[in-house]
């Protein structure tokens, strides 16, 4: 007895995990970088793996490593994490009503698989269709248990480099975040962000010292980025009919 | 447990607060204020930059080659060709001794 599939079937766990499959490409070269280089920087690799699936979110993971060097405080730490994880605020206050079909439960899971290729892809399906739990979870999943595979690999293998500095391994994250840096370029107003916040964190960490640069710096970029104000939208309509 | 174990479990929940947040707070406003929005949209860039500036006040000639590589080689690629190829190329100079 063949089944007969309907195009209108809504896709299930299975099919999740399908789409996520070219995300889990593009992402496993850096699960098994960030696995490497946390080593590098002195966690073990319990908590290098740890770390991936307690916090799930690379390039805040690789802020954090960057700061594990024993000087800078904690708190301090857990304020980079969350300064760069805070585009999420955006995912979610965005996606948030597409998901009000849920249980609370599911709702309260999903938050923590809300990574930038999930929001990404919700966004994408939120537009056809009621986005089904089932797809959420085999996405989010797929990405999430590879990424923890992918970290402890990484950890794994990455003990056993004796020379990291042979391979660049001490500048690898700056390399990183200049390329993530550069995807923003387009945003408006890029440069005068950087150039504020380069300054910044250039005379801060000469004046101050590590790790105040950092919070100095980026608050110099988006001190400048208030006062240039968002970019001019057209004035909209006034809706009031009550 | 260890401090870094903390620190990683307090950034979870940071981070997790962050997923939640948007729609717990965020969705109560239905306007936010055009430079509040300014001043978040600049939060990566902003943060990004201070990890990378004094980095490369600190580096030589094969960090600085690797990233104006890596400047060229974004105009065309994405974040994962930019990253590889630049990283591919510092890899090279340090083993040819150019630092």
């Amino acid at each position: 007895m063949a089944e007969i599939s309907l195009p209108a079937k809504p896709p299930g766990f299975l099919a999740g995990i399908v789409r996520a499959l070219p995300v889990c490409a593009a992402v496993a070269p850096f699960g098994l970088l960030y696995g490497a280089l946390a080593v590098d920087n002195g966690l073990s690799i319990f908590e290098a793996t740890f770390m991936s699936a307690a916090i799930f979110g690379g390039a805040s993971q690789m802020v954090g490593l960057q700061l594990f060097n024993g000087q800078v405080p904690g708190w301090l730490i857990v304020l980079s994490i969350f300064a760069v994880n805070f585009r999420h605020i955006l995912y979610s206050a965005a996606i948030g009503p597409k998901l009000m079909h849920w249980p609370v439960w599911q709702r309260l899971a999903a938050w923590f698989l809300l990574t930038d290729p999930q929001f990404a892809e919700s966004a994408k399906m939120a537009e056809q269709r009621p986005v089904p739990f089932t797809w959420y979870l085999g996405f989010g999943l797929a990405l999430y248990l590879l990424w923890i595979l992918e970290s402890y690999l990484g950890a794994r293998f990455g003990a056993l480099i004796d020379d990291p500095e042979a391979l660049g391994l001490d500048f690898m994250l700056p390399l990183y975040f200049f390329a993530m840096l550069y995807d923003f370029r387009a945003r408006h107003p890029f440069f005068p962000i950087v150039i504020a916040s380069a300054i910044g964190s250039i005379v801060a960490k000469l004046v101050v010292g590590s790790p105040w640069h950092v919070s100095i710096g980026a608050l110099c970029g988006i001190a400048v980025a208030v006062i240039i104000g968002a970019p001019s939208e057209p004035p909209k309509p006034k809706e009031r009919t009550t | 447990m260890n401090g870094m174990i903390w620190i990683i479990i307090f950034g979870a929940a940071a981070t997790y607060l962050t997923r939640i947040g948007g729609h717990l707070v965020l969705s109560r406003f239905d306007h936010v204020h055009p430079r509040v929005q300014a001043g978040l949209n600049a939060v990566p860039a902003a943060v990004l930059t201070t990890l990378v500036a004094p980095a490369l006040i600190d580096a030589g000639p094969a960090e600085w080659s690797a990233i104006i590589f890596a400047a060229f080689v974004g105009l065309r690629a994405k974040l994962t060709g930019m990253f590889f190829a630049s990283a591919v190329l510092l890899i090279v100079l340090r083993q040819i001794g150019f630092n």
